[in-house]
């Protein structure tokens, strides 16, 4: 098992014009564990993922990547479906992105696109029915059906995506993230919409895949409920830089934090916390 | 009683040749949102290898007509397919990403380049071959002495167009392919997230779209006897207003598109007048799209925010 952390971010820096939306930013998330990344709204905290995830060349710096076995990618290098493929990096958007006219079932299906090319031999033994095709994809069908229970979803297996409740929504995408057997999976506000019942659920689930499944989750939230409870790692980012960074006890009482979050400055928020002790 | 029938069997035919044809529109409007004009010469391509494989097949010296029809068939449809991955990957995937209109127009010089190909390597006469599948049943015969006729070449047509769909249907609701084709039709940038090569993905779409139109142009070739150049023109243009009518993005639709169009031509032809067919097909289309703007099976669309 490597000592690197999973995601290493040197130097990151991302201009729109004249724009500076991300400044020289780096950070990492460490390996099994749950690193969430904070600030208030434009902070540039989806730009980071955008930029991790392939969507945009960042105009400098390195996004580094490495697997247990030692293997490095540099994601800022990647070929769009290579995220998933080789790095092993899966994400979800702030709004649902599900493949609304196809049914639950399916949409695990399709996420499980590399295993089966692989057993399929490039469509070809697939078509034909060759028997390790079968096999292959019968194991894509009982993961799909083992997550399809995880997010408690089974009896909904081929309803259209399109017609689940929010909440249901919402869990499916994680599900289908899940699915691609990702080494990372990058959530951006996987709690917003959701009432405190099913964030308490979200914040089960996230821990879960964190300690049964040894995924890292890197993780984009407003919901302070659920990001203190469930981070080990917090990294906090306002106006492109990062301001802080500690365990979520650390953060709590950072006065810098309180300030950007408050729009007041730091003596001010300090001065909040000494009157509150 | 019977002249309508034997119009209602001409026209079932016919319809299923276009329907062929406008599954590949369908198809490729649906997953990369652009309309396919070289489409209709891909089919006319699909005519021309059918001819040129059946002369050659006739010419070593093979006379059993299932051969020949099967080998025809596949050698058409490998071959066009070939051609549907090509113009695929030269005249559109670089412009994937440009303007709107880019590939329409870039789709459109395609259909010329592949129309003028075919005009300048084969000839620009209409090219004759003898009857190849012969004989036929007659259905009923009335006591006016008209008699409805179902020839054997119409048995071929419609079943390997009934094959056809099948297997096609299930392609896409049951595989692997066919799911990563309704994703990236929904939503691309998602699909290339969760590992799905999307520029493969278009390109077997193509491929499968010219395979289909290759099955037409042969069984156009079969029925009519004859290919030329510009057959893909008129044909294409057919297939594109089949596919509008059934709602373009519907796969059933493209086919009920097919069909609906290939009856209305016949029976307009049957009972007024040969010359006015098309200005009847359009004329319906029209009328259809007044009342329902997404065609018969479309749906909807849903302005994305």
């Amino acid at each position: 098992m490597s000592s690197a952390p999973i995601l290493a971010l040197e130097n990151l820096t991302m201009r729109f014009g004249g724009i500076v939306a991300v400044n020289a930013l780096s950070f990492s998330a460490q390996r099994k564990q749950i690193t969430a990344l904070i600030g208030p709204n434009g902070a540039g905290k989806t730009t980071v993922f955008n930029c991790i995830t392939g969507f945009y060349k960042p105009t400098s710096g390195v996004i580094r990547l490495t697997h247990d076995d030692g293997t490095q990618y540099e994601m800022q290098k990647l070929k769009d479906f290579n995220i998933s493929k080789q790095a092993k990096v899966a994400r979800t958007f702030q709004n649902i992105r599900l493949f609304p006219g196809m049914t639950a079932l399916e949409n695990l299906m399709v996420a499980q696109h590399n295993a089966l090319m692989r057993a399929s031999g490039l469509t070809l033994l697939g078509l034909l029915g060759v028997p390790s095709w079968r096999t292959a994809e019968q194991s894509a069908i009982d993961n799909a059906v083992f997550w399809l229970k995880r997010v408690g979803l089974l009896d909904r297996a081929d309803d259209a995506a399109g017609n689940l409740a929010y909440g249901d929504q919402r869990r499916l995408e994680i599900a289908r993230a899940m699915c691609t057997g990702p080494a990372l999976l990058c959530l951006d506000e996987p709690a917003a919409g959701l009432n405190a019942r099913e964030s308490a659920a979200l914040s089960e689930l996230l821990l879960s895949i964190r300690s049964d499944h040894g995924t890292s989750i890197l993780l984009i939230e407003h919901d302070m409920s659920v990001v203190m409870e469930i981070s080990d790692r917090i990294v906090v980012m306002d106006y492109g830089v990062k301001i802080a960074e500690g365990t979520p006890r650390d953060i709590r009482d950072d006065p810098k934090v309180i300030a950007a979050y408050l729009g007041t400055d730091e003596e001010e928020a300090a001065a909040v916390l000494e009157a509150e002790a | 009683m019977d002249y309508f029938a034997q119009q209602l069997i001409n026209g079932l035919v016919l319809g299923s040749i276009y329907g062929l044809i406008a599954i590949g529109y369908t198809m490729v409007y649906g997953i990369v949102g652009m309309i396919n004009f070289a489409h209709g010469d891909v089919f006319m391509i699909g005519g021309f290898i059918a001819l040129i494989s059946f002369l050659v097949l006739v010419s070593v010296g093979l006379t059993a007509v299932p051969v020949i029809l099967l080998i025809v068939l596949l050698v058409s449809m490998a071959i066009t397919a070939l051609y549907g991955w090509t113009i695929e990957r030269i005249a559109y995937r670089p412009l994937r990403h440009s303007f709107r209109l880019a590939p329409m127009l870039s789709a459109i010089g395609m259909s010329f380049v592949l129309t003028n190909f075919s005009q300048v390597s084969q000839g620009a006469r209409v090219k004759p071959v003898p009857p190849i599948v012969t004989g036929g049943y007659t259905l009923h015969e009335g006591e006016s002495g008209f008699v409805v006729q179902l020839s054997n070449i119409q048995i071929v047509v419609v079943i390997t167009t009934i094959v056809l769909l099948g297997l096609f249907t299930w392609l896409v609701s049951r595989t692997r392919l066919g799911r990563d084709m309704r994703a990236c039709e929904q939503d691309q940038t998602m699909a290339a997230l969760l590992g799905v090569d999307v520029d493969r993905t278009i390109s077997m779409t193509f491929v499968i779209g010219a395979a289909l139109a290759a099955v037409a142009g042969m069984m156009y070739l079969l029925y009519y006897g004859l290919v030329d150049f510009f057959m893909g023109f008129v044909a294409g243009i057919k297939a594109f207003t089949a596919a509008v009518l059934g709602g373009i993005g519907s796969l059933p639709g493209a086919m009920l598109g097919g069909l609906a169009i290939g009856l209305i031509e016949t029976f307009w032809s049957a009972y007024f007048s040969v010359e006015y067919k098309d200005v009847a097909a359009f004329s319906i289309l029209i009328v259809v799209l007044i009342f329902m703007p997404t065609g018969l099976l479309g749906r909807p669309e849903v302005e994305k925010v």
